[in-house]
């Protein structure tokens, strides 16, 4: 694979987290296409049984099974893969034990469910597992399988956990079989091949949620990655007419004016109170890209990459996603 | 908003003394907290001793409330107005959980539990301890009886149907036939149902040993019996919490954003709620995007800036009728969001709270936002 230009050049595991509803699986996919882009192989990986790649993509629901959904722009191909914690236990024990049929078998007393409720860790390792076996699969000739593989993944407040499965399991499991597994996948999710990127808004909470989940990465010794800033509206008046309109300065004589020559107002009195009303609505936008301008900066000071994703008017289809696939290689994001 | 839509008279909920616990709740992100919040200080200033409890607050919006550690104790909260008193907590789920084994167990037990691998795995990361936790703080508020009105802000689940389904969920899963199983002979031995489930017992213990390590299966097995002996009614624990929230003074009131995820949701909980018979107080629409401007239509205001463009004249006023035009066509799409629900749930009384342009983490803040939650 030729290397091309991105910030993540070497990097084949992009996590995705944010807080809930900021955009993680449009992110996710629409990261998989940019990074196919120019005829690649990226795999894109769900986890939490949400079907959110079927639905973005407008397929029926996805088997435990991957296959190839969609074709990126200068062809590559992006694969999905909807993970099922059963499943992958299964395979699991099949793979290291050879017990199909005796972990049908637990499957059906709901053995599974069990351990994975009381003992999330052990879901998490069977999920991340199954993940790192396809980073680290090779093919006939014996390359990489897949150029890159990008995990939607759970939300903030859980991705350090779900990404530090030795030591959630560590807990649990001091020494045997799960706890060898556990540091073999630890080992690819803390690698410099992994990077975790960050979904936000430019709203409090999303930021601050950015910034505690870097530093919780860091702290456990994963990898953090970029920022992707999504919904980003478009900046539609100067900034000087935005800080006059912050100071109450906002120019509204001229504004009736010309709505007077676009022939919107029904004599003068009109148009001043037309052009009152805009004004007001010119304020309230005014103070609300003020309070993101200070959460940009706040990003800033995360010092990772930035990437700005616009908010689609119509919401995400498949034609938004392409849209959302090419501001990331233009930015440089993939 | 569509004619005939019954209107969410809040004042009437807050201010009639039989009105005991108010219940929050909607998908993540949409307001929860800091409607909970709004309702509690409207509560407070119109002379009710109310408690709020809070599950995730934003940070600033904690602070404003003096919430500044996680002690799972109410505190009065500093600079309200009015006869009344504004109590407020952050909920620590793992100290509840804790505190539920401590009550419940002698002090042997309880430390058998407490230190346990799966106990400290469960209490902080099961998927339905907060939820439950929520459920246990309210009751114990209730019982309590310090104050004369609860305001119960939820979890922040996906779905809003997670607070009603994740107690039952973990009451069920403690009560578990596997939970017997896994207890080994002792426990299951009698009946002939069990037999069977002690043949299987030796097969899944040796397959488990092999899988996990014969500690992991050894920390199970321990846990799981300290824990069924202090937690015999665990369910029965859960189903009262839950009528609890049958009775005719609870008030569920949901909040959703103008959008279809966080509708569909709505509705969904509206359904739900019925089915229970849990009692609606109604629906609040959060972050509606309204125009001062609003005579101005998106159309006529997309020609006349294009006609201003086109003619090179007043710069200023097309890109501000650029801005109203993307603003009008927001408010549409969520006008129609909202009769979507209206026209399938005509009897649920609705009130709409604007997008305020900042975000709301002050007394002041709030007090607005209960302003609006009341206006009619
Ligand atoms: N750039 C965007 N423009 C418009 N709508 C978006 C954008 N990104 C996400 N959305 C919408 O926001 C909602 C949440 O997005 P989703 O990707 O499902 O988030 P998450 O996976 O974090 O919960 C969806 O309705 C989605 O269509
Ligand atoms: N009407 C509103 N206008 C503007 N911002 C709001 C409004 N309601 C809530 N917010 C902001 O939205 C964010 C999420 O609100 P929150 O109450 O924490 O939601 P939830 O509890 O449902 O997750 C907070 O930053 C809050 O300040
Ligand atoms: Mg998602
Ligand atoms: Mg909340």
């Amino acid at each position: 694979m030729s290397a091309r230009d991105s910030d993540w050049d070497g990097v084949r595991l992009h996590v995705v987290t944010g807080k809930g509803g900021t955009g993680k699986t449009t992110v996710a996919a629409s990261l998989a296409l940019a990074l196919a882009a120019g005829g690649r192989k990226v795999l894109l990986v769900e986890v939490e049984g949400r079907q959110g790649i079927a639905q973005i993509f407008d397929l029926p629901p996805l088997p435990y099974e991957e296959r190839k959904i969609a074709v990126a722009p200068g062809g590559g191909d992006v694969y999905a893969l909807a993970i099922d914690p059963e499943e992958a236990m299964l395979e699991y024990l099949e793979m290291f034990y050879g017990m199909r049929r005796a972990g049908r078998m637990l499957t059906k007393m709901g053995v599974l469910d069990f351990v994975t409720t009381i003992a999330p860790g052990f879901r998490d390792v069977l999920v991340t597992g199954k993940t790192s076996e396809a980073v680290r699969r090779r093919g006939k000739n014996g390359k990489r399988l897949y150029d890159a593989v990008v995990l939607d993944a759970p939300p903030t407040g859980r991705i350090a956990r779900f990404l530090n499965v030795t030591s959630e399991v560590a807990g649990l499991a001091r020494v045997g079989p799960i706890k060898n597994h556990a540091d073999l996948v630890r080992g690819v999710m803390a690698s410099p091949e992994t990077a975790v990127h960050f979904v936000t808004l430019l709203e409090e909470m999303p930021v601050q949620e950015t910034l505690d989940g870097i530093t919780e990465l860091r702290a456990a010794g994963l990898p953090p990655g970029g920022i992707f800033i999504n919904m980003v509206r478009p900046a539609l008046l100067p900034e000087t007419c935005l800080r006059a309109a912050r100071q109450g300065r906002f120019d509204v004589g001229e504004l009736a004016l010309g709505l007077k020559a676009a022939g919107l107002a029904d004599g003068p009195a009109d148009a001043t109170a037309v052009a009152e009303a805009l004004g007001a609505e010119v304020a309230e936008h005014a103070r609300r890209t003020e309070l993101e301008a200070r959460e940009r900066g706040t990003l800033e000071k995360a010092g990772r990459h930035r990437y700005e994703l616009q908010l689609l008017a119509d919401g995400v289809d498949l034609a938004g996603l392409y849209e959302l696939a090419e501001t990331m290689n233009n930015q440089g994001a993939a | 908003m569509a004619r005939n839509v019954p209107v969410l008279e809040i004042d009437a909920i807050l201010d009639d003394s039989r009105t005991r616990i108010v219940v929050c709740c909607g998908s993540g992100g949409v307001g929860k907290t800091t409607t909970a919040a709004a309702l509690g200080l409207r509560a407070a200033e119109r002379g009710r001793a109310a408690v709020v409890l809070t599950v995730d607050p934003a940070r600033r919006l904690a602070q404003s409330m003096g919430l500044t550690e996680l002690d799972n104790t109410p505190r009065l909260v500093d600079g309200t107005t009015g006869e009344g008193t504004l109590h407020a907590m952050m909920l620590d789920m793992k100290r509840t959980f804790d505190e539920i084994i401590e009550a419940h167990a002698d002090p042997e037990r309880a430390r058998q539990i407490l230190t346990n691998p799966f106990y400290q795995s469960l209490s902080s990361s099961f998927s339905g301890t907060q939820e439950y936790m929520a459920m246990e703080k309210l009751g114990q508020l209730r019982r309590s009886g310090e104050w004369d009105l609860i305001i119960v802000d939820t979890p922040p689940s996906r779905s809003a149907l997670d607070f009603l389904d994740a107690p039952e969920r973990l009451g069920r899963f403690l009560d578990g036939r596997l939970i017997r199983v896994l207890m080994g002979p002792a426990k299951a031995g009698g009946r002939s149902a069990f037999k069977l489930l002690n043949a299987g017992f030796g097969i899944v213990a040796g397959m488990l040993t092999k899988v996990l390590g014969a500690q992991v299966l050894k920390d199970l097995q321990t846990f799981v019996s300290a824990l069924d002996a202090v937690f015999g009614g665990f369910r029965q624990r859960a189903d009262q919490t839950y009528r609890l929230l049958q009775a005719p003074g609870t008030a569920f009131v949901v909040v959703a954003a103008p959008e279809r995820d966080a509708m569909r949701e709505a509705s969904y909980f509206v359904e739900r709620l019925a089915e229970e018979r849990m009692p609606l107080a109604g629906l609040v629409v959060n972050r509606v995007h309204l125009s001062p401007a609003d005579a101005l239509s998106a159309a006529r205001s997309t020609a006349a800036a294009e006609d201003l463009e086109a003619r090179g004249e007043h710069e200023l006023t097309a890109a501000v009728l650029r801005l109203h035009a993307g603003r009008m066509q927001l408010s549409a799409r969520e006008r129609r969001e909202r009769e979507h629900f209206a026209s399938a749930h005509p009897t649920v009384p609705l009130t709409l709270v604007p997008a305020m342009p900042v975000d709301v983490h002050d007394l002041e803040g709030l007090r607005e936002i209960g302003g609006l939650l009341a206006a009619p």
